[in-house]
C-alpha cells in the first residue's frame, strides 16, 4: 500500500482462507462491522484489524471461497431486529427464521440465504397510547399491539430517541415497516427497531433480586430458589440431565416470557422442544407454551461462528421484552459450546492461548454476558427482569475446568449436576450437599411472607437431616446401618424420606412435574412433621420399626402424585397425629 | 476451472505446502500426480495469496517437489448408486470386491449439509436389536446416534455384529440396510466382519467401507463421511432405513490429532485440537429422520476408550453430542458375563420417545426404571459387604443383593446368536423383580405388578422357599 494516502475503501478482497475464519486486504471495516464475504455474500463479522489485513468471522461454510473474492462493507454490527413476531419464533444463531430457510432451501441448510428476522408483511393491529404533542422519552411505549392472546408487545421508542410528537398513526392495522410516530427532531419510530447484539440495552437502575423465581421444581424452590434477575449455572457430566432440567425450566418458570438458545447441541434436542411446547399449557396464562417462547437453534453442526453469536443473540431478545416491563427467562444450553467456539475462533486467530487452550478473554466475555441479566427499573420507567440460567458442560464432568470456574465466579446460585444420582435415576439429579443459592437469604423474607412463616424453619431443619445423613453416611459403611443407635437410624430413614419423597421429582407425571410452591411447603413439612413426631417417640421408648411400619409414612410417599393433594396432605397430617398417639398410649 | 501447479515447497507429515498459486478455494479438491506415475488425492485446508496447504488422504509417501498438483475448483464429492447395496470399497470409495466403478446416479458433497432443525422429525420408533440390556433399558431408537463405549481387548465387536445382524422394527417391513465402516481395524478384525456378513446374509442388505491400519491415517477422516453421504443418500432418495457401524472413532480422532499437530495448531487438551468437538458433531448430527420423508439414518459407532478412561476427550466429547451411551465393562466381561454391557452408566436419551403402550408394551418404562433402581442398590450394596460382610446386612438387603446377581446373569446374560424379542426381555425383567419384597417396589404401579408379576410369584421354586 502506498503511504499517507487516505482511501476509504467499502471494498476489498479475500488474501486468506482458513475454516471459518477469513483475512481480507484493501478494505476499510470497523471493529465489530459486519461484511460480505464473496460471491454469495456470505455474513462475517470483523474480529481484528492488524494494518492492513481485516480478520473476518464467517457465520456460513466457507468452502470453495478463495483468495481474490469480494469482501463488503455493510456499515452495521451484527444486529436483531426487535419488534412483533419474535414470540413462537425459531432461529439459527443469527437471527434467520429456521422455518423461512426451509422454504427457501428445503431440509438442509445452505448458505447464503437471507431471511429477516421478522416479518415485514405482516400486519399487526396498533393501539397508540399517546397522542400528537405528547413528549416521548427514551425506551417509552407510545402503543402496542396484541403479540398473542396473551402478551401485550409495547411498540417503545428506541433508546437513543426522544422527543415531541408531530404525528401518531391512530388505532390501525400497520406492517412493521410503516413508521408509526414522528417525533419533532425528525426521528421516526417504526414497530420494529434493530439493536446491535454486543451492546447491551440500556436501563436507569439496576435493583436488588428479592422476588423468587418459581420453578415447580421442589429442590429448587425450596433448597436452591433462583431470584428473578439473577443468574444460575447448572453443570454437570453429559447423561446428567442438563437438558431435561433446562427444558423443565422452560416450561414451568413463572415468566412472561423465556428464550431457549440450543447452543452447539443436538439437532433431536431441538425438536423435541419444538414438537412439544406447542402442545404444553403455559403455567402463567393457560395458553400454549410455544406462544411465550422464543428459540434460538444453533446445533452442533452448524457454523461455529454462528454459535458464538446465538448467545448475544438470545440474551438481546430477553432485553427487549425486559424493556416492556416483562419477566424474561433465559436458558442458554450449553455455555460450554459458546466459550469452544470462541476456543476454535482464537486459535484460527493464532491468539496466545490461555488454561486449557481457552483465549484469555473467556473470562471477561462470560462474566459480561451473564452481567446483562438482572432486574431492572427500564428507561420506560417499568420493571422488568432478565433471568440467565446456563448449563455448563464440563470435560470428564471435572468441575475444576476453565468454564466452569468462570462461570462460578459470576453466578449466584450453583446447581451441581451428579452422574451418581442420574445412574440411579434420581432425577432432578442435583446434587443436595454441593449446591447452593446464595440469593435465599433476600428471598427468605418472601417466602416467609407468601408461603408459611415457618419456611424457613422447615427448610433448614430439612437441610440439617440431609448433612447429618452424609456424615453418617460414612459410618454405615464401615460398620453398618444396624450398629448405630435408634435415633440416628430414624434420621436415616427421614433422609431417605426426603430424598425420595421430596428431593426427586418426576418430570414426565402430570402431577408431580409441577409443584406450587404451598404444596412444596406442605409436602416438605409433612416429613419434617413425621421426624419430629418420630424422635420424640423414640425417645419414650417406642422401637423404630412400628413407627416406620405407620399408615401415614405409606401415604406421604404417594400423595405427591395425587390430583387432590390439598386434601389428602391433610387427612395424612391428621392421620399421623393419631397414629403416634396411639403409639404413645395417649389415646 | 482445473488448475494445476508444480510449486511444493515442503511436505510434513501428512500435509504439503505450496507457493505462487493463485486463487485457490478453501476445502478444493486436489489430485496429485507423482512423478512415479501413481494418482494422490487431497483436500485444501488453507489457502492464501502466498501459500496453500492441502491434506493428502492416501499418505505423503514419495510426494516430492515435482509432482504434479491439480486443483479440481470443486470440494470433495462421491459418486452414489443404488447398486452400491452389497459391495465393498476402500475408505476413499473405490471398489476392493474386485467388481466394477460404481455408475453414479449423483455425485454428492462428502461433507453434507446440517439438516435444518425445524425440518427434523422426531425419532420414535423403537429399534430391537435383541440384546436385552439394550432393548429393555437402553432402546435405540431410529435416527438416534448411539455409540458403544467399549475398551481394548473387550467384545464390541461381537455385539457390533449382533446388533447389525438383529435389528428389526417391530411389525414393519420397511427396507432397511447396514453400512459398516472400518476405520483403522485390523484386516484380522475386517476378516471377521465381512466373513460374517457373507455368512449371515447381512451383507446383501450391506455396504462395507474399510479403512485398515495399514491405510493411511488420514484416510480416516474421509472415509465415515463418505459413508454416511452414502447412507443418507439411501434414506433420503430411496425412503431406506440405515444403520450405520463406525468403527473405531478413537482412530479417527487420532488422525485428527495427528493432522492438528502437522498444522503446528495450538492443541487443545491431551493434544487433541480445540474444534474436534465441532468436527465429531459435523459427523454424529448427521444422524436423525427428515420431515416428510421416509428413510432414516441410526448411527451406532464404537470407540475404544484409552485405558478405560470415560473422561478421556474422545468418549467425553462424543458423550455430549451423542443420544447416550452403551457402556462396555471390563469387570462385567471378567465375570464371564456377555454381552458386558454396564446399564448404570449407559443411557439411551430418545428411550421414554420410543417405548411404552403401543410402542414395545405399557410397562416397559416402568420397568426398566425398577431395575434400574434396583440393579444400583444391589451394586451398592456389594460395596458394603465388602467391608462389613453379608451377615450384617437386613433380609431385605440381601434380596437385593442377590437380585444385581440374577440380572446380571438372568437379565443381561445372553448367547451371542440368541435374538430375544422385547416381550422376553420384560418377562425376565418381572421375573427377577418378582424375587424382591413387594413394598420395595416403588417405581411399578400395582396395577402392573398384578397384570405381569404376581404370575410368577406362584411360581414352584418360590413356592419351595416359603
Amino acid at each position: 500500500m502506498t503511504c499517507g494516502v487516505i482511501n476509504l475503501q467499502n471494498k476489498g478482497t479475500i488474501y486468506r482462507v482458513s475454516g471459518p475464519v477469513v483475512t481480507a486486504t484493501n478494505i476499510d471495516a470497523k471493529m465489530n462491522e459486519l461484511v460480505r464475504v464473496g460471491k454469495e455474500g456470505l455474513f462475517g463479522e470483523v474480529i481484528e484489524i492488524d494494518y492492513d489485513k481485516t480478520i473476518i468471522q464467517v457465520y456460513e461454510d466457507t468452502s470453495l471461497l478463495k483468495p481474490g473474492d469480494e469482501v463488503t462493507t455493510t456499515g452495521m454490527p451484527l444486529s436483531v431486529d426487535l419488534g412483533p413476531g419474535l414470540l413462537g419464533s425459531i432461529y439459527d444463531g443469527v437471527q434467520r427464521p429456521l422455518p423461512k430457510l426451509s422454504q427457501l432451501m428445503g431440509e438442509f441448510i445452505k448458505r447464503g440465504a437471507e431471511s429477516p428476522g421478522i416479518d415485514r408483511e405482516k400486519k399487526w393491529e396498533f393501539f397508540p397510547l399517546k397522542k400528537k404533542g405528547d413528549k416521548v422519552n427514551f425506551g417509552e411505549a407510545i402503543g402496542y399491539v396484541n403479540e398473542n392472546e396473551h402478551t401485550k408487545h409495547f411498540i417503545m421508542s428506541p433508546p437513543n430517541i426522544s422527543g415531541e410528537i408531530v404525528e401518531i398513526l391512530e388505532k390501525g392495522s400497520y406492517s412493521v415497516e410503516e413508521v408509526l410516530c414522528k417525533l419533532d427532531n425528525g426521528a421516526l419510530i417504526k414497530m420494529y427497531q434493530r439493536w446491535p447484539v454486543k451492546v447491551p440495552r440500556p436501563f436507569k437502575d439496576k435493583m436488588i433480586p428479592n422476588v423468587p423465581l418459581v420453578t415447580g421444581k421442589r429442590i429448587i424452590d425450596v433448597l436452591f430458589p433462583l431470584a428473578k434477575g439473577g443468574t444460575a449455572a447448572i453443570p454437570g457430566p453429559f447423561g446428567s440431565g442438563k437438558t431435561v432440567t433446562q427444558q423443565q425450566l422452560a416450561k414451568w418458570s413463572d415468566t412472561k416470557v423465556v428464550v431457549y438458545i440450543g447452543c452447539g447441541e443436538r439437532g433431536n434436542e431441538m425438536i423435541d422442544v419444538l414438537t412439544e411446547f406447542p402442545k404444553l399449557v403455559d403455567p402463567v396464562t393457560g395458553g400454549p407454551l410455544m406462544d411465550r417462547t422464543v428459540l434460538i437453534a444453533n446445533t452442533s453442526n452448524m457454523p461455529v461462528a454462528a454459535r458464538e453469536a446465538s448467545i448475544y443473540t438470545g440474551i438481546t431478545i430477553a432485553e427487549y421484552y425486559r424493556d416492556m416491563g416483562y419477566d424474561v427467562s433465559l436458558m442458554a444450553d450449553s455455555t460450554s459450546r459458546w466459550a469452544e467456539a470462541m476456543r476454535e475462533i482464537s486459535s484460527r486467530l493464532e491468539e496466545m492461548p490461555g488454561e486449557e487452550g481457552y483465549p484469555a478473554y473467556l473470562s471477561s466475555r462470560l462474566s459480561s454476558f451473564y452481567e446483562r441479566a438482572g432486574i431492572v427499573l427500564t428507561l420506560g420507567g417499568k420493571i422488568g427482569s432478565v433471568t440467565v440460567i446456563g448449563a455448563v458442560s464440563p470435560p470428564g464432568g471435572d468441575f475444576s475446568e476453565p468454564v466452569v470456574q468462570n462461570t462460578l465466579r459470576i453466578t449466584k446460585t450453583f446447581w451441581a449436576l451428579d452422574s451418581n444420582l442420574s445412574q440411579k435415576r434420581h432425577f432432578p439429579s442435583i446434587n443436595w450437599l454441593e449446591s447452593y443459592s446464595l440469593y435465599y437469604d433476600s428471598l427468605k423474607e418472601w417466602f416467609e411472607s407468601k408461603v408459611s412463616i415457618d419456611w424457613d424453619r422447615t427448610r433448614s431443619e430439612a437441610m440439617e437431616i440431609l448433612q447429618k445423613e452424609a456424615e453418617l453416611q460414612e459410618i454405615v459403611q464401615l460398620v453398618g446401618a444396624d450398629a448405630l443407635p435408634p435415633d440416628q437410624q430414624f434420621l436415616l430413614e427421614v433422609a431417605r424420606m426426603l430424598r425420595e419423597i421430596f428431593l426427586q421429582q418426576d418430570s414426565y407425571h402430570e402431577v408431580d412435574e409441577f409443584h406450587s410452591l404451598k404444596r412444596q411447603f406442605s409436602l416438605l413439612n409433612a416429613i419434617i412433621r413425621f421426624s419430629r413426631l418420630g424422635n420424640n417417640a423414640i425417645e419414650n421408648g417406642i422401637e423404630i420399626d412400628k413407627i416406620l411400619k405407620l399408615e401415614s409414612r405409606a401415604e406421604i410417599s404417594k400423595v405427591r402424585y395425587r390430583k387432590d393433594f390439598e386434601n389428602k396432605i391433610g387427612s395424612i397430617n391428621e392421620t399421623m397425629s393419631k397414629e403416634f398417639k396411639v403409639l404413645l398410649g395417649e389415646e | 476451472m482445473v488448475k494445476e501447479y508444480k510449486t511444493i515447497t515442503s511436505v510434513t507429515g501428512p500435509l504439503i505446502f505450496l507457493e505462487n498459486t493463485e486463487n485457490i478455494g478453501y476445502g478444493e479438491y486436489v489430485n496429485i500426480n507423482l512423478s512415479d506415475g501413481s494418482l494422490k488425492r487431497g483436500q485444501v485446508l488453507d489457502t492464501s495469496g502466498k501459500r496453500v496447504v492441502v491434506q493428502v488422504f492416501e499418505g505423503t509417501r514419495n510426494i516430492d517437489k515435482n509432482a504434479y498438483v491439480k486443483f479440481s475448483g470443486d470440494v470433495l464429492k462421491i459418486p452414489v448408486s443404488y447398486d452400491m447395496l452389497g459391495r465393498v470399497f476402500s475408505g476413499s470409495g473405490d471398489p476392493l470386491d474386485g467388481g466394477p466403478k460404481v455408475i453414479p446416479e449423483a455425485r454428492l458433497d462428502i461433507n453434507g449439509l446440517p439438516i435444518n432443525p425445524y425440518k427434523r422429525a422426531p425419532p420414535h420408533e423403537f429399534i430391537q436389536t435383541g440384546v436385552s440390556a439394550i432393548d429393555g433399558m437402553n432402546s435405540l431408537i431410529r435416527g438416534q446416534k448411539l455409540p458403544i463405549f467399549s475398551g481394548s481387548g473387550l467384545p464390541h465387536n461381537q455385539l457390533a455384529l449382533q446388533i447389525a445382524r438383529q435389528a428389526t422394527v417391530l411389525d414393519c417391513t420397511e427396507s432397511f440396510a447396514v453400512i459398516f465402516v472400518a476405520m483403522g481395524i485390523t484386516e484380522e478384525e475386517a476378516k471377521y466382519f465381512i466373513s460374517d456378513f457373507e455368512k449371515t446374509g447381512a451383507l446383501e442388505r450391506g455396504i462395507v467401507f474399510l479403512n485398515l491400519a495399514s491405510d493411511p491415517s488420514i484416510e480416516r477422516l474421509i472415509v465415515p463421511r463418505i459413508a454416511l453421504t452414502t447412507a443418507e443418500f439411501f434414506a433420503f432418495n430411496y425412503d431406506m432405513h440405515m444403520l450405520v457401524i463406525m468403527t473405531d472413532m478413537t482412530n479417527y480422532c487420532e488422525a485428527l490429532r495427528e493432522i492438528g499437530s502437522a498444522r503446528e495448531e495450538v492443541p487443545g487438551r491431551r493434544g487433541y485440537p480445540g474444534y474436534m468437538y465441532t468436527d465429531l458433531a459435523s459427523i454424529y448430527e448427521r444422524a436423525g429422520r427428515i420431515e416428510g420423508k421416509n428413510g432414516s439414518v441410526t448411527q451406532v459407532p464404537i470407540l475404544t476408550m484409552p485405558g478405560d478412561d470415560i473422561t478421556h476427550p474422545i468418549p467425553d466429547l462424543s458423550g455430549y453430542i451423542t443420544e447416550g451411551q452403551i457402556i462396555v465393562s471390563r469387570d462385567l466381561q471378567r465375570k464371564g458375563i456377555y454381552p458386558p454391557i454396564d446399564v448404570l452408566p449407559s443411557l439411551s436419551r430418545l428411550m421414554s420417545k420410543g417405548i411404552g403402550k403401543d410402542r414395545t408394551r405399557e410397562d416397559h418404562k416402568s420397568v426398566s426404571d425398577q431395575l434400574y433402581a434396583a440393579y444400583a442398590e444391589g451394586k451398592d450394596l456389594r460395596g458394603i459387604v465388602s467391608i462389613v460382610g453379608k451377615e450384617s446386612l437386613s433380609k431385605s438387603d440381601k434380596l437385593f443383593l442377590d437380585f444385581a446377581d440374577d440380572f446380571e446373569k438372568r437379565f443381561v446374560t445372553q448367547n451371542s446368536t440368541e435374538n430375544r424379542g422385547i416381550a422376553d426381555t420384560l418377562d425376565i425383567g418381572w421375573e427377577i423383580l418378582s424375587k424382591l419384597p413387594e413394598d420395595k417396589l416403588l417405581r411399578v404401579s400395582d396395577e402392573l405388578i398384578g397384570k405381569y408379576m404376581r404370575r410368577f410369584n406362584n411360581a414352584p421354586d418360590k413356592a419351595d422357599q416359603i
